[in-house]
């Protein structure tokens, strides 16, 4: 069971490799230097908080445009290409090829997410010519972007068994969206005076991924750090809530007949 | 032991686009296949045959009925490991190279890399892809990507191999090298259980053949007996008829072709003689006198325009069709 999922799972991340999507790190690394360089005519303390804030947010922008563009497509395109045939006709379950593909981009997020790091701390450092304490909150946000992304994922292979990818590719923008709204939303339900809207509020911030919770870039850049039982928290809503996504993806496709 | 056991098989499609009604894709299947036979399951375009290989890999899922493969009910993936599969106009991942592709599927079946690394270069040696397994895949003709195809349904040495439509993108020489392949499988003493419409290939390789159409199962049985079936026709050619020779022979004629000077006629097994007499009374030249084999395109002709049958008319249906009625066998 185990190699069976790890062999989707690599196959997957030698595919996204094979496409070319690790080419984004090229455009991160130009975006990099030249914030790095262009920071560099300001003064010492705003450059470092406008650097980790555009450091962060371009690696979680790269890593969204990744998780959500690969994800939609990633079991529509075996279904429609039909070389899913050549994997379900061995011994392999479709859970297990759920799984397989899942963690494959998962791995391509945390390979791309850790180059970016890289370059993020070596544009760091060329700005400021030393490391401190501070910066340590940003591997922080790093994490806590990798939470968010995997959620993000669990969403995009949901739709992906369910629907065309430009479908797909709105429906998941659209709870990334709503998902970074709700707490908004739920004081606007608060606030409402309708009972209705404001039932419906709660039970969107319920049912709905609070993306939210996972953005920590702004305060962490004005050097910050977050809270251990924050972390562990958030740990756990994610695993919590990718578990569901996956156990609904994998019901899905364990209906869905592929002709 | 049955290696395929399929029992009243019925596939229902769901199509239109608000309105959905049932489309009958296979109606009531039963059929079952003795290990070590190479079967054929024989139809036109759109007659159920993907249809059943879907339905036996659990690609798709039946309405009602039952399938049993080497004993196991088809729902137990773990029979998987035994089975080769060769999809209808396979595709198969094209940023691989094939030897990629094939320790990819190794790789799923469990099978060791030193192991998994042998089988695929006397594989690829064996469906004739050697010296292309470095090559992308996305580079492949479309024959190369059949012999691919049937390549990896033979990585893990199964007992029993699927082939839905074998010979489809192959040029006259990857025909003959297939065909000589699941030749050699037989000898080997696998089951090979292939579709096709390509009849003449069905004629060389299969043990027994099933015919399909809208469906529907029309006929089974062994390929010797469609084929040894009683000769009923024969076929006089001869050189050189008057036209009085034509006229006295064409109350016997069931259909009489001129080319040049010569004539071919087919007669009833029982006019032969008149016939011939007849032609040599009036000075004429036999040039050649054969009777027409029944042939597995006639067999399969005669199944699959015959009109509807009345389930009242089962009884009397001739003997190979009410064997594939009553078992499929």
């Amino acid at each position: 069971m185990i190699h069976r999922i790890s062999t989707i799972a690599l196959h997957t991340f030698r595919q996204s490799v094979r496409d070319k999507v690790l080419y984004n790190l090229v455009a991160f690394a130009v975006l990099m230097i030249g914030a790095a360089i262009l920071f560099g005519t300001i003064s010492i303390g705003i450059n470092q908080i406008l650097l980790v804030n555009l450091g962060l947010s371009a690696i979680e922008i790269f890593g969204l445009m990744i998780a959500i563009f690969i994800g939609i497509s990633l079991v529509w395109r075996e279904i429609e290409r039909r070389t899913l045939y050549n994997v379900l006709s061995k011994p392999v379950s479709r859970w297990e090829f759920i799984l397989g593909k899942y963690l494959g981009l998962l791995l391509t997020l945390l390979v791309n997410a850790g180059i970016m790091a890289a370059g993020f701390y070596l544009a760091l450092f060329y700005s400021a010519r030393r490391f401190g304490t501070l910066d340590l909150g940003s591997l922080e946000a790093i994490y806590f972007i990798i939470l968010e992304l995997a959620i993000v994922v669990g969403v995009a292979l949901l739709f992906s068994c369910i629907s065309t990818p430009a479908l797909s590719a709105i429906f998941t923008i659209c709870i990334f969206v709503i998902g970074n709204l709700l707490g908004d939303i739920r004081w606007f339900g608060h606030e409402s005076a309708s009972g209705l809207m404001t039932r419906l509020t709660v039970l969107l911030y319920y049912v709905l991924p609070n993306f939210s919770d996972f953005n920590f870039v702004s305060r962490i850049a004005h050097g910050e750090l977050i809270p251990g039982r924050v972390v562990v928290s958030d740990s756990l809503y994610a695993l919590l809530y990718t578990v569901v996504l996956l156990s609904a993806t994998i019901m899905i496709f364990e209906e869905r007949e592929l002709q | 032991m049955l290696a395929i056991e399929i029992k009243d098989l019925t596939k229902d499609y769901k199509v239109g686009f608000w309105k959905k009604k049932p489309r009958r894709a296979l109606d009531g299947l039963s059929l079952s296949v003795e290990a070590g036979e190479t079967f054929g399951l024989l139809g036109p375009n759109g007659a159920g045959k993907s249809t059943t290989l879907k339905i036996l890999f659990r690609l798709i899922f039946p309405t009602t009925g039952v399938a049993r493969i080497l004993g196991e009910n088809i729902q137990d993936r773990s029979t998987h490991a035994r089975l080769g599969f060769l999809p209808e106009n396979p595709s198969f991942y094209d940023h691989l190279t094939a030897e990629e592709f094939m320790m990819f599927a190794s790789d799923l079946f469990g099978i060791p890399a030193r192991q998994a690394r042998r089988q695929t270069g006397e594989l690829l040696d064996r469906v004739g892809l050697a010296g292309t397994g470095g090559l992308r895949i996305r580079k492949f003709s479309k024959g190369m990507v059949q012999r691919l195809g049937i390549a990896q349904a033979l990585i893990n040495d199964p007992d029993l191999i699927f082939l839905d439509e074998p010979m489809s993108g192959l040029d006259p020489i990857g025909r003959r090298d297939i065909r000589n392949l699941i030749l050699e499988l037989r000898k080997e003493g696998k089951t090979v259980f292939f579709s096709t419409h390509i009849l003449s290939d069905a004629e060389t390789l299969c043990d027994r053949v099933a015919i399909l159409d809208r469906g529907r199962l029309l006929g089974c049985g062994e390929l010797e007996q469609i084929l040894a079936m009683k000769v009923r026709t024969v076929e006089i050619v001869i050189e050189g008829p008057s036209a009085q020779t034509l006229g006295e022979l064409r109350p016997y004629a069931r259909a009489m072709v001129r080319t040049g000077n010569q004539l071919r006629i087919e007669s009833d097994e029982k006019d032969a003689t008149v016939v011939l007499g007849t032609v040599l009374a009036c000075g004429a030249r036999v040039r050649s006198f054969n009777p027409v084999k029944s042939s597995l395109e006639d067999y399969f002709m005669a199944q699959v325009s015959a009109p509807e049958e009345d389930p009242a008319e089962n009884a009397a249906q001739p003997p190979l069709r009410k064997r594939a009625a009553r078992s499929g066998r």
